[in-house]
């Protein structure tokens, strides 16, 4: 294994298990803020049972997306110093921004929002946690920014005495169409696994006939909040088909492993065969989707991966410009697969719920526990997608990854860091999930002002 | 001033500003196991800095944002060379940033214990690997001409780097004393202060002979000024914590802290990160920063919102100034209001 290869390895790993936590801290801290809301405005302490019990959720899990956020930042520098160096003049400014506009806003207000039920006025206090979404979700913004602007370079010109680039718009960086397409798709998907979070835990909890007046109420709110945010999860995915057929032809061929350009381009639902095009065993397919998601125009043209790579050849120089087309064929329809069967669950559910119905069936609560996985995977899928279908490059057409690898980092330690994130990781995802599900099993606690009560409030500190 | 400058002192206040606010935190860490008895004192050690950890450690990442886009290579430089380091940082900021999450959300003794052992290593090696980190880079390292690190982890472990990191060790743990006399009441307050007082024997003279060094060596005017001034502030900290006036104790450490950092600052400057190698392969503030138009960007994205985040980080400081009481003996009389658990008002 070389430098190269054990540091995409790390970065691969740190980076969808960083984004394990970070869509359930950027939906979930929402829907938290319109449960205390609700109590608020209602006066209704089944919402405040309600906040107290996701809201203990949410903290669980925030602690673990904010610690593997700062491996996030570092190793840019300590594995990507030629990248660095590279795109500091454009892709640092992001980041800086991140940090001091938005990350200061969170990690500041979610103190607050711990250690201040009883020490701020109630509307202060629901600010606080207003506070926490709004910098969540534009720190999410300016870290997709950042990406947009390696699966899309704007707003930069490349010095020609250094060799690197320099920022010439800021605005058009954060308006770049790429991250204004991202950010919706990145955002709705988060909220299916919220969505979905809410629901499992509602389950387990109906099906024992536990807390019924909490969970019945929050097992539709999951279960909408799952829908919907699975068809508008489709809908900016949609419109980000057709943004990567003009922007990375490369990518939308590689999803499709469509080797030849073709006008009226089938989707194939699943194949078995080479996927280097010589051989196609079998195929499920679908006419004139592939065109149609990319052109919206059935009989659209697609370009094919051997046609867009003679292009590259022809304007980047000699060299191979595909990225691991299996990889990309497969993540992007789980991607697609796994959010839609999350989605058409909820719909199921939804009916199966209708007019406060409980439905009696084991499998109702069996399958809302299991069907968990889904938007996780379907977003680890996605990630992996995006991410490796713009290989080779870092920065599409300016950087190679092979060219962004620290040059003076050793194997033995890029082993050692990837052995310590590793375990690490796992030991940590390990120590989250037991104690999500021991907090979940010991249900939502009980109202305040009920005798016998333990003391409700503060419930969150340390 | 050009531009350039302007951020290399902004990122030295950052720096500053991450050790004056998280060295505390840090120190409170460290003091874990040695001044809280049970569990419950323990506890109100914890919720003393419970709201504002993570805010602090914010200063980090906005130092290393900074970094990032105002001097890209040197971000790309002390990053991918001090490695293994920085991994060990990372590995440390991890388990003790979950700490705090996870050590109250059950009760066993071995759980709790466990969580308090990770917090003490948590804090402890990072607060001592800082300074390691930062004396280095004072003192210069191997880079070649395309300014990229050539020595290993043995290279950073040199007299000076250590007395460096003995320097942050104590003097955070001194910092978090003086935070907790600021911040209890009793029993825990009285034991702070003794324990200020011997952190105080330890950091005094490792900060005094390590600042006397580092003028000998890298210093000019400027910065004999700010190290001598550092040095004051830090004895009449610690005197002032051996008297009982823990305010001007606490005014005294942080003082002495961002001083410290303004005089590592003081001798960097030009360079960011001098060669040992050769003095023509050093990275300096011209060498190392991003063009004219990023940082007329950042710039203005600083001067806009740095006061905003100093007032409502400002604010949590005062909406949490009560002391912790610690843990609540007697139940309520009827009538009374009810006392909260444990990191309560008094």
């Amino acid at each position: 294994m070389t430098v190269l290869e054990l540091s995409r390895w790390q970065f691969g790993i740190t980076t969808v298990y960083h984004f394990i936590f970070v869509p359930l801290t950027l939906s979930l801290s929402y829907l938290v803020a319109v449960m205390q809301t609700l109590w608020r405005v209602r006066k209704d302490d089944v919402y405040l049972r309600m906040t107290k019990f996701f809201g203990k959720i949410f903290l669980i899990n925030f602690a673990v997306g904010v610690v593997t956020g700062i491996v996030q930042e570092f190793q840019f520098g300590m594995n990507w110093s030629a990248y660095s160096k590279f795109v500091g003049n454009v892709f640092g400014a992001p980041l800086a921004m991140e940090a001091l506009l938005t990350f200061f806003l969170e990690s500041t207000f979610i103190g607050v929002w711990i250690f201040g039920w009883n020490k701020l006025s109630p509307r202060l206090h629901l600010a606080s946690i207003w506070l926490v979404s709004v910098g969540t979700s534009m720190s999410a913004f300016f870290i997709l920014a950042a990406n947009s602007w390696m699966q899309r370079p704007v707003g930069y010109r490349v010095d020609p005495a250094t060799h690197r680039v320099v920022l010439t718009s800021i605005l058009a960086v954060l308006t770049n169409p790429t991250v204004l397409a991202t950010w919706p798709h990145v955002f709705f998907a988060a909220f299916m696994v919220a969505g979905a979070v809410i629901v499992a835990a509602s389950a387990w909890h109906l099906a024992r006939h536990s807390d019924l007046d909490v969970f019945r109420k929050a097992m539709r709110l999951g279960l909408v909040v799952t829908l919907l945010a699975g068809i508008a999860t489709a809908v900016t995915g949609d419109v980000q088909a057709r943004m990567m057929e003009s922007q990375q032809p490369m990518k939308m061929a590689a999803a499709e492993a469509l080797y030849t350009t073709q006008s009226g381009a089938s989707f194939s639902l699943f194949t078995i065969g080479s996927l280097n095009g010589d051989k196609e065993l079998w195929s499920v397919r679908v006419p004139y989707l592939l065109s149609l998601i990319s052109t919206m125009n059935p009989h659209g043209t697609v370009q094919g991966i051997n046609n867009v790579e003679k292009a590259y050849a022809r304007k980047y120089g000699p060299g191979q410009y595909k990225p691991v087309i299996p990889v990309t064929y497969w993540s992007f329809r789980l991607m697609i697969g796994f959010g839609s069967l999350a989605a058409l669950l909820a719909a199921l559910g939804l009916w199966l719920t209708r007019r406060r119905a409980r439905p009696r069936s084991r499998w109702f609560y069996r399958v809302a526990l299991w069907g968990l996985p889904l938007p996780y995977l379907g977003i680890a899928s996605g990630w992996i997608f995006t991410e490796m279908g713009r290989q080779p490059w870092t920065v599409f057409g300016l950087l190679t990854t092979a060219q962004s690898v620290s040059p003076g980092v050793t194997v033995s330690s890029v082993i050692a860091s990837l052995t310590v994130f590793t375990l690490l990781y796992a030991a940590l995802a390990g120590i989250a999930w037991w104690l999500t599900v021991r907090h979940v099993k010991e249900g939502a606690p009980a109202e305040a002002g009920q005798p016998g009560a333990p003391e409700p409030l503060p419930v969150f500190q340390y | 001033m050009n531009l350039a400058t302007f951020w290399f002192i902004l990122i030295a206040i950052l720096w500053s500003g991450y050790f004056v606010l998280e060295g505390f935190d840090f120190g409170v860490g460290i003091l874990l196991p040695f001044l809280g008895r049970d569990d419950a004192e323990r506890r109100t050690m914890i919720n003393t800095i419970g709201p504002v950890w993570d805010g602090n450690e914010v200063w980090l990442l906005t130092a290393g944002g900074a970094m990032f886009a105002a001097f890209p290579s040197w971000y790309a430089t002390l990053f991918s060379g001090f490695y293994l380091p920085l991994l060990l940082i990372l590995a440390a900021l991890i388990i003790r940033g979950v700490c705090f999450e996870f050590r109250s959300k059950v009760e066993d003794p071995r759980w709790r214990a466990a969580w308090d052992r990770a917090l003490f290593a948590g804090s402890a090696l990072p607060a001592l690997l800082w300074g390691v980190a930062f004396a280095n880079i004072v003192r210069g390292v191997p880079l070649n001409a395309a300014h990229v690190y050539t020595g290993n982890l043995l290279t950073l472990l040199n007299w000076y780097g250590l007395l460096g990191g003995l320097v942050t060790l104590s003097l955070f743990t001194l910092h978090g004393a003086i935070f907790l006399v600021l911040r209890t009441t009793g029993e825990l307050s009285r034991r702070a202060r003794l324990m200020a007082a011997r952190a105080a024997l330890a950091a005094v003279p490792l900060a005094a002979v390590f600042l006397a060094v580092t003028q000998y060596s890298h210093g000019r005017p400027a910065t004999g000024v700010t190290a001598a001034v550092a040095a004051v502030a830090l004895i009449g900290g610690a005197a002032a914590a051996i008297r009982g006036r823990e305010g001007w104790a606490f005014t005294g450490t942080a003082l002495a802290l961002m001083l410290a950092v303004a005089t590592l600052f003081g001798d960097l400057w030009p360079n960011v990160m001098p060669s040992s190698t050769s003095p023509l392969y050093s990275l300096t503030v011209a060498n190392a920063s991003s063009a004219h138009y990023t940082l007329v960007v950042m710039s203005w994205v600083a001067l806009l919102f740095t006061p905003v985040v100093l007032g409502y980080q400002g604010w949590t400081y005062w909406v949490f100034r009560q002391r912790l009481a610690g843990p609540v003996v007697t139940p309520p009389a009827a009538g009374q209001e009810t006392p909260e658990p444990v990191g309560g008002r008094s």
